[in-house]
């Protein structure tokens, strides 16, 4: 059983904080993680690897830096590393991301790939689906546990007020929730040989047969045309205590309001 | 039947053959920027025996309702529906078409637009046409929350993108209004993509929606423990309403996930928002900072839950919010 796990390297957003004179992000020393999401699609994929010996592929696109995380999932269990890096690439919506990850991954051998459900940063949950679509073979979005029979996947698919028993045959794509496990750490060994022993296989633009109208800023639908810090309303009162006064305070507001 | 030009599609989410209320609220806004355009506001209803809904799509605003009725349907699967959807797109090539940011809505959008190679913009708070040009404007929070950014899709049609639930309103539905229902004539075709429902398991929640509420009263890791944050129940059953978390309050084990306010909770607009331990994330804040009435009660003064709240208490919740029930329910009994 071939896997491959899409895993994308994102600034820790709870780290990330606006400048209040400035109103602009503050991203220095804000560190980059894998995608939570995504390690939980890898500790899925390690999980098939321990019970029926799977080979685990991961791949992720991005800048040169993103090297850091496909070693740490290599330094977790992971077999073989791909990194889709090119200026070529750059500036991708959606779609053109989808497009650029899904032709690497016909490249290679694959029964399932899983991704995460969607990434901290962008929180757009479309690349997995997509990547499917452009493959022709069904997803299943939002999968909170997972097994393999024969040649289908069976999942149990999260909605707002049920699960789903679904199955799919393979080849098939799933995202996956970060709730479905607890992922593994790596190990002293396993980051020895993440960088001592296995490599990431860098691929750039002519590695991957893609058209030039389907990568990049230019094979991208969707444009930025700006972005704003987030305007935060004038604060109200601010009053400070004991506790009676306080309650007091609150009960005069609610009657103001006509609440009571 | 025709349908005009630039039209504005609404795809209507049901479960159970009952309209999910965020297909109303994006059929509100559809009107205005259809109005714009001068076009007109088609609803896209999927599913098995459903045809009597149309009539709820109608009242809330939708001029014209493609209706597929078929067996394949009753239950949301991702490819029978991506089926219908872009076979309706090719062939009434509509300008904008707009899915709640729902479950289903999240896992149909991209599959239909990778088939119908257009764009797509998540989760936007805010859609507009902008004067003069009628570029189609979609904003979204980026950076958890961080940041908000304008996207638009200049060049592929239709322009497509989910929109949070809770965040446009309804009409008030006519339920005199009149539109015409149009049957889907297309095929589905069985393929490798087909997947198998063999059981639906319910959640076991709560039926009380946090985003219908009208009052919510919401705890985070200050309420400190299971106990602490139980006090809060008792504060939403006096005053009629439910129980909202922060995110840590829910990594915390003491509230259920679909009571999770926020980036990655639910965005909610209240009448009335009380935050009790709550320090304020931004990823919070973005779901409730539209609310009517924000008060927050948090013993740092620094928290910037203060930034948003129109009352801010500076104490201690644990010890303010029982004396706050209690005050609440002796004045609910002079009444």
């Amino acid at each position: 059983m071939k896997i491959i796990v899409c895993i994308k390297q994102v600034p820790d957003t709870t780290e990330v904080r606006i400048d209040p004179v400035k109103g602009t992000l503050i991203r220095e020393g804000v560190p980059s993680i894998m995608n939570p999401d995504d390690k939980a699609g890898l500790e899925a994929a390690l999980r098939l690897k321990d019970e029926l010996g799977a080979h685990v592929t991961v791949i992720s696109m991005g800048p040169r830096q993103a090297d850091t995380v496909l070693r740490e999932a290599l330094a977790m269990g992971a077999d073989a590393a791909y990194l889709l890096t090119d200026p070529a690439f750059s500036g991708a919506d959606t779609w053109a991301t989808s497009s650029t990850l899904a032709a690497a991954i016909g490249k290679l051998d694959y029964d399932l790939i899983i991704t995460g459900r969607q990434a901290i940063d962008g929180d757009t949950a479309q690349v997995g689906p997509e990547i499917a679509e452009h493959l022709g073979i069904p997803h299943i979005s939002y999968c909170r546990d997972l097994k393999i029979e024969g040649d289908e996947i069976v999942v149990k698919r999260q909605f707002e007020d049920r699960y789903q028993i679904l199955s799919a045959k393979l080849p098939a794509l799933i995202t996956a929730l970060g709730e479905m496990n607890h992922p593994r750490y790596m190990t002293p060994g396993g980051i020895f040989d993440a960088y001592r022993e296995k490599e990431v296989v860098i691929w750039s633009r002519n590695e991957v047969p893609v058209a030039d109208g389907n990568i990049g800023l230019k094979g991208s639908p969707t444009r930025v045309v700006k972005t704003n810090p987030k305007m935060l309303k004038q604060p109200g009162t601010v009053i400070e205590a004991g506790v009676e006064e306080s309650v007091q305070y609150v009960m005069a507001k609610l009657k103001e309001k006509y609440i009571l | 039947m025709s349908i005009k030009e630039k039209a504005v599609f609404v795809f209507a989410d049901q479960v159970d053959n009952q309209i999910t209320p965020v297909s109303f609220e994006l059929i509100g806004k559809a009107r205005d920027l259809a109005e714009q355009l001068g076009s007109e506001v088609v609803a896209l209803l999927l599913g098995f025996q459903v045809a009597d809904l149309t009539n709820e799509l109608i009242a809330y605003g939708a001029q014209k309702v493609i209706l597929a009725d078929h067996a394949e349907l009753e239950h949301y699967r991702t490819e029978p529906y991506t089926q219908v959807v872009a076979q309706v797109i090719e062939k009434y090539q509509p300008e904008i078409v707009l899915f709640g940011a729902t479950s289903i809505g999240r896992d149909l959008a991209p599959r239909v637009a990778g088939r119908v190679h257009t764009g797509l913009t998540a989760d936007c708070t805010s859609l507009e046409i902008e004067e003069g040009t009628d570029r189609f404007l979609m904003t979204r929070p980026a950076f958890g929350g961080n940041l908000l950014a304008t996207i638009v899709c200049p060049d592929h049609r239709p322009a497509m993108a989910t929109v949070r639930p809770g965040v446009m309103i309804k009409r008030e539905p006519d339920e005199s209004a009149i539109g015409e229902v149009i049957n889907f004539d297309g095929l589905i075709t069985e393929n490798n993509m087909f997947t198998i429902i063999h059981d639906v398991l319910k959640r076991g929640l709560s039926k009380h929606d946090i985003q219908d509420a009208r009052i919510i009263v919401s705890g985070g890791r200050g309420m400190k423990n299971a106990e602490g944050f139980a006090m809060l129940k008792e504060l939403a059953d006096v005053l009629g309403g439910e129980v909202g978390s922060s995110r840590a309050a829910v990594d915390a084990g003491w509230e259920d996930k679909s009571k999770q306010v926020g980036q990655t909770g639910k965005t909610v607009r209240p009448n009335l928002y009380i935050a009790c331990g709550i320090s304020g994330a931004i990823q919070h804040l973005a779901g409730m900072e539209e609310s009517d009435l924000i008060i927050a009660i948090n013993n740092d003064p620094t928290a910037p839950i203060f930034h948003v709240a129109d009352v801010g208490i500076v104490g201690d919740a644990l010890k303010i919010v029982p004396k706050l029930t209690e005050a609440i329910r002796s004045e609910r009994a002079q009444l």
